[in-house]
């Protein structure tokens, strides 16, 4: 159980603060008045390498604001390269602040349509911009990519659709598979009753002819009981081993919260970014649910006449009125929905800050969850299948480089987490 | 020497009793402690309803999931994110000591006290008591409220009656406390004299050192305990001082003493360490050289050793009868006049005048300067026996209007205490700000609850020119307030304690206090530069040797030597279970006090029990028409003829777990006109006629005649051959050729890419102080279980610390021994005085680990790191990993100890406030399950992750067991085998060959390396600086 014991340390107030890097405000682009301007669209290159360095830049920095073919914080960027000149997009990368205060009106107009919202700036070189722009261009050549991909695909996504296929060939075959069956019955009986008009046929074969299929003989007969009473156990067997593992997995809790918080407003439509309110998760093992003086950051002027801010408010003891906080607060009882047992030890901090990974990877389509649920099993076999699954995040970071060395010597392989000890008891278990 | 050098864990080891072998045969004492029906069996019907409820207990937990909450914070503080430990320097204060530390934090709760590196009273090193005084902050049995006449009332009201009545009392305000190195509270305390004038500060110390002090204010013109530098010294001589075990500043003193005795290719000189003692004390069981003297010899001890030293310096020496067997203070003093101004000598006395006689020896030997600092004093020591026995005699006399207990108890801790708090009826206001009900509270009018020292702000001196800052690291629990803030409240200030002290230190600072006041709580400390002060001793040791009394060269009839132990110390800390099954570092008991005495002599008199299991006869001891029953124990090297006895129990009221444990030796001290004395002559012992069990952790588990596992040396020999004392087992292959046991193998061996850890246990640093065991029972949740089942040999400490005697080599017999050996009582003459050594042993993280194969569900399994891993989840008590360990340091849950109301002694698992101590990364375990030595995984995952996060690799010293981390003596080194530059690496100086390691370190050596179990903690060998061939004969 997650108890944040409220004991206040040296001083009894504080302020409302945030981390900067998170308050940090994104900029976006738009796209505004046609200018074609194919001679510089030109200059960019379209060797493999370059494209491929050109995506890991775009994918370590821009894809928390834009997609290729999607308008998120920022606008879709298919064709930007197209719609205005590479000197443009460069500064406006490197420094889109200092353009818009040079009064550029593309940029300008840009700003306003993405309700002022900034930028931040990038300290690319000219060849990673030209990198990134080669990635769009080569992105964009490919074209839009199908419904079904674009989401974050998550696993079980995945096997239901193997699996569906897999189903339906195996309905062409049972079809298939009948249709011989009947044919063969038709056959046999009629080769039945040509050798029933047949003469010359001794005393034996006359009544292996007649013979009749007695079928209460056959339904009390020991081979057909044990048959039965064998499939019945290994079906019943099935069903408790199959039950005994769903013990404690709670995929799909959905408790009812004590505020009907909607996290697909906030990350979904407003596109907050995660680590606004959940603070600890590139730090520390708990990613930490916020406290409601995070939420006051925006509530103390959004929807305050709304029944669910005024629990806020009871909360910390606000009065919208008077616009003052009094002392009578009481911390906000939500219902835990991911729990761990005790005896696995689990860091928030190793899997989004040092691995970089998504947070959709576990937690699924929090974006479009209007109430939280359970997206992933959280058994141990589904941390060992992900830890077998997973490359290490190695890049730019010192502590993994021997590590690679090694690997690199003994497997073309990628180097998984597996492979680093990842399936260790002690790693997570202590 | 090696070859016939025995070693004894105890006295019935030795003696080897049917008892005892029977004891050592088996891994466990005892079988299961499930009783079946009533034959004893478990019953068809047992079984039937066993398994009808596990299967309904498991339907019914399917069925429905508890609903948990996640509570975030209202307000989160910014510096605060739960799952992150913040650490804070800080200091501790509890009784007379003080330390300066870092306390860890999670989520706001203090969890763990750590040396602080940088401080120079401390240097990272920690004491068992430091490292248990996290606990004392979760005592619910702490004062909740101020009190008036035993009801609860509030601050308000109590402040207003106290004031009133100091303002309208006649006669003086008399403060008592303990020693006080605080200057603010000092202030705080001239604040109070500002407003009622006549306010007297009656400062005492629970074990007296008031004649070193008056020693030192007779020859240097001012009362102190000047600061001895151990590191310094290349020849201590200590008379009774137990500066290891039981002087303040143990942690420094400790890690100094330590620093002599580190032995490598570029040092191969160590000190030397003479002992001459009545108990066998932790100082003496580290000495070279220790001679048992009885209490009634100090003072002709310390006088025939300044005839010597004066005889060589020319010096005139002084009339003192002479001791029949002076061999080894003639070896002493050639010793000490050899190294003089690198020598110090030490007494532990509470005579003033056999103090002034050691500060003539250390003078003679040209210590003031280098030694021992005139100019700095250690002032956690001031306490005056004589103006408390001055306070009682006013009390008395109704001369005091108003008494004031300053966090003290004189009522448990002073002989005088009784007579005090019987005639407080005659004081009209008394105070006491202690934290609990205790002895002298219950006297007490008004009770206003002091913070613990977590929850303080404050400032202390313990060393001139070296102030600590103290800063509260969780919001008071209780409604509790600072003492110093009452005494504020009480002189009409309405200042903050925290802004009282900023005023303090405005002098400090150069510009703006606020700045210069941060910096410092950062780094918890102020060095005060201030030109050191030119002091000189000067004594007149014929007129102090004229003032010698009471001392006799041939004691006769039996004496008493009251002692300090390690675990739990003075007592102010008794309340606290870690310390109380925390086993003493000599005797290996816990939970309890005891009479030690001499082996012969309980032969003789027949005081012990016949090969019984840690049974021992009661007696009732006899002192000045005092007397105390306690059960009594015959200790290897106590001095015939004298009876050791631990302060520190016998509590009456410091709360549940600490009442009734053992029985209070403080009412045994005597006093007189010279101060207390904490030795009596003409005792008598008379046994009771019952039999009474002490709790020790190590009467069982042998290693079976394999006396290899110690391998030592002395200094001569290992400068001579740094490989001396080192055993080379041979392993016989089938060819008849006989190859070291690393060149076979029936494993495949392990790769280690990325880290390989692994620990150096020195045991010639290793003092045996047990500070590493509470560190690792704080650290990894660890269980107290009690003196029951300690009894029953299931205790669960992960790091014991193996205390082996053996006998000193036959050159070193006096005649009196050899007089022992003619009637055949060999086995006697070598425990009379055995050398002893002190062997740190945990999981040993083996490579091949005999564990890891017989473990039959795979829940103890080998990491790529070098980690043995023990997963409690998947361990379902078969026990065999246990069976096979040859090191025998796996644990097993015999019972569930949290949540468990037959345990409620272990109170960091039994209720909510306690449980607030559990370090939140490291699972309780449950009921049932195996648990072992990790080499605090969590500590190193985090390491780890901290430097993942920032790209880099780990740098060595911050990946640190807590063992190695609490170590004062840096006997234990933990490190990355896999880093070149890592200190293990160096000192060990390790060769890799494909799939194994080797320390090619002289000394380094693998306990039990016959077994080629390749144990990933290396020790190395004890080095006694002895010369070879002593002939010490009278």
């Amino acid at each position: 159980m997650l108890l944040l014991y409220a004991f206040d340390l040296k001083s009894s107030e504080y302020m409302f603060k945030t981390t900067p890097n998170l308050t940090k405000i994104f900029l976006g682009i738009a796209f505004g008045i046609f200018t074609t301007m194919s001679l510089n669209a030109q200059e960019i290159p379209t060797d493999e390498s370059v494209v491929a360095a050109g995506e890991a830049t775009f994918n370590a920095n821009c894809t928390q604001c834009h997609r290729i073919w999607e308008v998120r914080i920022g606008p879709a960027l298919n064709g930007v390269s197209e719609r205005r000149s590479v000197e443009w997009l460069n500064s406006w990368i490197k420094n889109s602040q200092a353009l818009i205060a040079s009064g550029d009106e593309e940029a300008v107009a840009l700003y306003e349509e993405y309700d002022k919202t900034l930028m931040q700036a990038f300290p690319f070189s000219d060849d990673q911009v030209m990198e990134i722009l080669a990635y769009i261009k080569a992105e964009t050549a490919k074209g839009p990519p199908a419904e079904d991909t674009t989401a974050t695909t998550a696993e079980g996504e995945g096997d239901s659709i193997s699996s569906s296929y897999l189903m339906s060939i195996i309905i062409i075959l049972v079809v298939v598979l009948g249709l011989a069956v009947v044919a063969l019955i038709i056959a046999a009986r009629t080769l039945v009753r040509h050798l029933k008009d047949a003469k010359g046929l001794d005393e034996a074969e006359q009544e292996v002819v007649s013979q009749q299929f007695d079928v209460s003989a056959f339904l009390k007969s020991n081979n057909f009981v044990g048959l039965v009473v064998f499939v019945f156990t290994i079906l019943v067997l099935k069903t408790l081993i199959d039950g005994a593992f769903t013990i404690g997995v709670q995929q799909g809790y959905q408790p009812e919260q004590p505020i009907a918080f909607s996290h697909e407003i906030h990350a979904g439509q407003y596109e907050i970014d995660c680590q606004y309110c959940h603070t600890g998760v590139n730090k520390s093992k708990s990613a930490n649910i916020p406290s409601p003086n995070i939420c006051m950051n925006c509530h103390t002027q959004v929807k305050t006449e709304s029944e669910e801010i005024q629990k806020i408010y009871a909360a910390i003891d606000y009065d919208p009125e008077t616009k003052t906080y009094g002392t009578n607060t009481k911390p906000i009882e939500w219902v835990r929905i991911h729990n761990l047992p005790d005896l696995a030890y689990f860091n928030h901090s190793q899997h989004v800050n040092v691995a970089d990974l998504e947070c959709e990877t576990c937690h699924g389509p929090i974006k479009e969850m209007e109430v939280v649920y359970q997206y992933s099993s959280l058994t141990m076999g589904w941390c060992i299948n992900c830890h077998r699954d997973t490359d290490v995040n190695t890049k730019g970071n010192e502590y993994y480089d021997k590590l690679v060395k090694l690997h690199s010597e003994q497997s073309k392989e990628p180097m998984k987490v597996e492979d680093i000890g990842g399936l260790e008891c002690a790693k997570c278990h202590y | 020497m090696k070859e016939t050098k025995k070693y004894w864990k105890g006295v019935e080891q030795l003696e080897n009793t049917a008892d005892f072998q029977d004891r050592a045969s088996k891994e466990f004492p005892e079988y299961l402690p499930i009783n079946g029906g009533e034959n004893g069996d478990p019953s068809r019907r047992d079984f039937l309803k066993m398994m009808g409820f596990g299967v309904a207990a498991v339907s019914l937990a399917a069925c429905e999931a508890p609903i948990r909450k996640a509570i975030p914070y209202v307000n989160k503080p910014v510096d605060v994110d739960p799952g992150v430990a913040n650490y804070y320097a800080s200091t501790y204060a509890m009784g007379n000591d003080v330390a300066s530390v870092v306390v860890k934090t999670r989520e706001g709760r203090p969890i763990k006290i750590e040396g602080n590196d940088l401080s120079m009273i401390s240097e990272g090193g920690t004491t068992t008591q430091v490292e248990s005084s996290v606990l004392s902050l979760y005592d619910g049995e702490r004062l909740q409220n101020p009190k008036i006449a035993g009801e609860d009332t509030d601050w308000e009201t109590i402040d207003g009656r106290i004031k009133t009545e100091l303002a309208a009392n006649a006669g003086k305000v008399s403060i008592v406390s303990y020693s006080n190195c605080s200057p603010s509270t000092a202030r705080a305390i001239q604040a109070l004299r500002d407003k009622y004038g006549d306010v007297e500060h009656i400062q005492y110390d629970p074990v007296s050192v008031s004649g070193l002090l008056d020693a030192y204010g007779d020859a240097t013109g001012a009362r102190s305990f000047p600061m001895h530098d151990f590191s310094k010294a290349s020849t201590i001589v200590s008379i009774s001082a137990d500066f290891l075990g039981a002087w303040p500043n143990q942690a420094l003193n400790n890690k100094q003493f330590a620093s002599t005795r580190k032995l490598g290719p570029d040092k191969k000189e160590m000190s030397r360490l003479y002992a001459f003692e009545s108990n066998l004390s932790l100082t003496g069981s580290n000495a070279d050289y220790r001679s048992p003297i009885a209490p009634s010899q100090e003072g002709l001890v310390v006088a025939n050793l300044y005839n010597l030293v004066a005889q060589k310096a020319g010096a005139a020496t002084i009339g003192a009868s002479r001791l029949e067997d002076t061999v080894m203070l003639e070896k002493a003093a050639n010793d000490l006049w050899k190294s003089r101004g690198k020598a110090l000598v030490v007494s532990g006395s509470n005579d003033k005048n056999v103090q002034l006689l050691v500060i003539a020896i250390n003078d003679l030997l040209q210590s003031y300067g280098s030694t021992i600092d005139l100019s700095k004093s250690i002032n956690t020591r001031q306490g005056n026996d004589n103006s408390f026995a001055q306070l009682v005699s006013d009390v008395k006399g109704g001369a005091v209007g108003s008494v004031i207990f300053y966090n003290c108890n004189p009522a448990y801790d002073h002989p005088m205490g009784a007579q005090l708090v019987s005639s407080l009826g005659k004081v009209k206001t008394t105070i006491s700000t202690s934290d609990r009900m205790d002895e002298t509270n219950s006297s007490v009018k008004y009770i206003t609850p002091d913070h613990h020292y977590l929850e303080s702000w404050n400032d202390f001196e313990p060393v001139t020119g070296h102030i600590t800052l103290s800063q509260p690291t969780i919001k008071n629990i209780f409604n509790t307030r600072q003492a110093q803030e009452s005494f504020l409240r009480w002189a009409d200030n309405d200042a903050s304690y925290y802004e009282f002290i900023k005023e303090g230190w405005q002098p400090f600072a150069d510009g703006d206090v606020t700045s210069f006041f941060d910096k410092c709580l950062h780094d918890g400390f102020y060095n005060v530069d201030a030109p050191a002060a030119d002091k000189t001793v000067s004594v007149d040791a014929v007129v102090v040797a004229g003032n010698l009394k009471g001392y006799s060269a041939k004691p006769s009839g039996l004496e008493l030597a009251i002692y300090t132990n390690y675990s739990v110390g003075d007592g102010t800390q008794a309340n606290n279970p870690w310390l109380q099954e925390m086993p003493d570092p000599i005797t290996k008991a816990c939970w309890d006090n005891y009479f030690t005495v001499n082996l012969r002599q309980a032969s003789e008199n027949d005081w012990a029990v016949k090969g019984g299991d840690m049974d021992y006869k009661v007696a009732t001891l006899t002192v000045n028409g005092k007397s105390v029953t306690a059960p009594v124990i015959p200790q290897p090297g106590q001095a015939y003829g004298t009876v050791g006895l631990a302060v520190g129990y016998g509590r009456t009221k410091a709360g549940k777990v600490g009442n009734g444990v053992g029985v209070n030796a403080y009412t045994l001290v005597g006093s007189s006109d010279n101060g207390l004395s904490y030795s009596a002559k003409n005792a008598t012992l008379d046994l009771t006629g019952e039999v009474k069990k002490v709790a020790q952790t190590q009467t069982s588990q042998t290693y079976a005649g394999r006396e290899t596992v110690i391998q030592e040396t002395t200094l001569g020999e290992y400068q001579k051959d740094p490989q001396a004392g080192r055993n080379f087992p041979m392993i016989s292959k089938a060819d008849g050729s006989k190859v070291r046991p690393h060149a076979v193998s029936l494993w495949k061996g392990h790769e280690y890419p990325n880290h390989h850890w692994g620990m150096i246990v020195d045991l010639n640093s290793c003092t045996g102080c047990g500070t590493c065991t509470v560190a690792c029972q704080t650290e990894n949740n660890i269980p107290v279980v009690g003196k029951e089942e300690v009894l029953n040999r299931r205790e669960m400490h992960w790091i014991r610390i193996d205390r082996y005697y053996s006998e000193r080599p036959e050159n070193e017999l006096t005649s009196d021994d050899k007089n022992l050996m003619e009637v055949k009582q060999k086995e006697l003459a070598a425990v009379e005085n055995p050398e002893v050594t002190f062997q740190p042993m945990m999981c040993q993280q083996c490579n091949n680990a005999p564990c890891e194969t017989v473990c039959p569900v795979a829940a103890t399994t080998h990491s790529s790191e070098g980690l043995n891993q023990m997963t409690y989840n998947r361990c379902i008590g078969t026990r065999y990993c246990a069976n096979n360990c040859p090191y025998k340091v796996r644990r097993f849950n015999w019972f569930k100890y949290h949540d468990n109301a037959k345990f409620d002694m272990n109170t960091p698992m039994n209720n909510d406030l306690g449980k607030m101590v559990l370090n939140p990364d490291v699972t309780v375990r449950a009921r049932g399950v195996m648990e072992k030595c990790t080499f605090c995984v969590q500590r190193i995952q985090s390491g780890k992750l901290d430097a993942k996060k920032e790209g880099r690799r780990p740098q060595d010293g911050e990946i640190q067991t807590a063992c190695a981390k609490s170590c004062p003596t840096d006997a234990l080194v933990f490190g990355d085998m896999k880093d070149p530059e890592s200190r293990i690496s160096k000192t060990l100086k390790l060769k890799y060959s494909e799939k194994s390691v080797e320390a090619t370190e002289d000394r380094a050596y693998h306990v039990l390396e016959e077994l080629r179990v390749m144990p990933n903690v290396w020790y190395m060998t004890k080095v006694r600086n002895k010369d070879k061939n002593d002939k010490i004969e009278a």
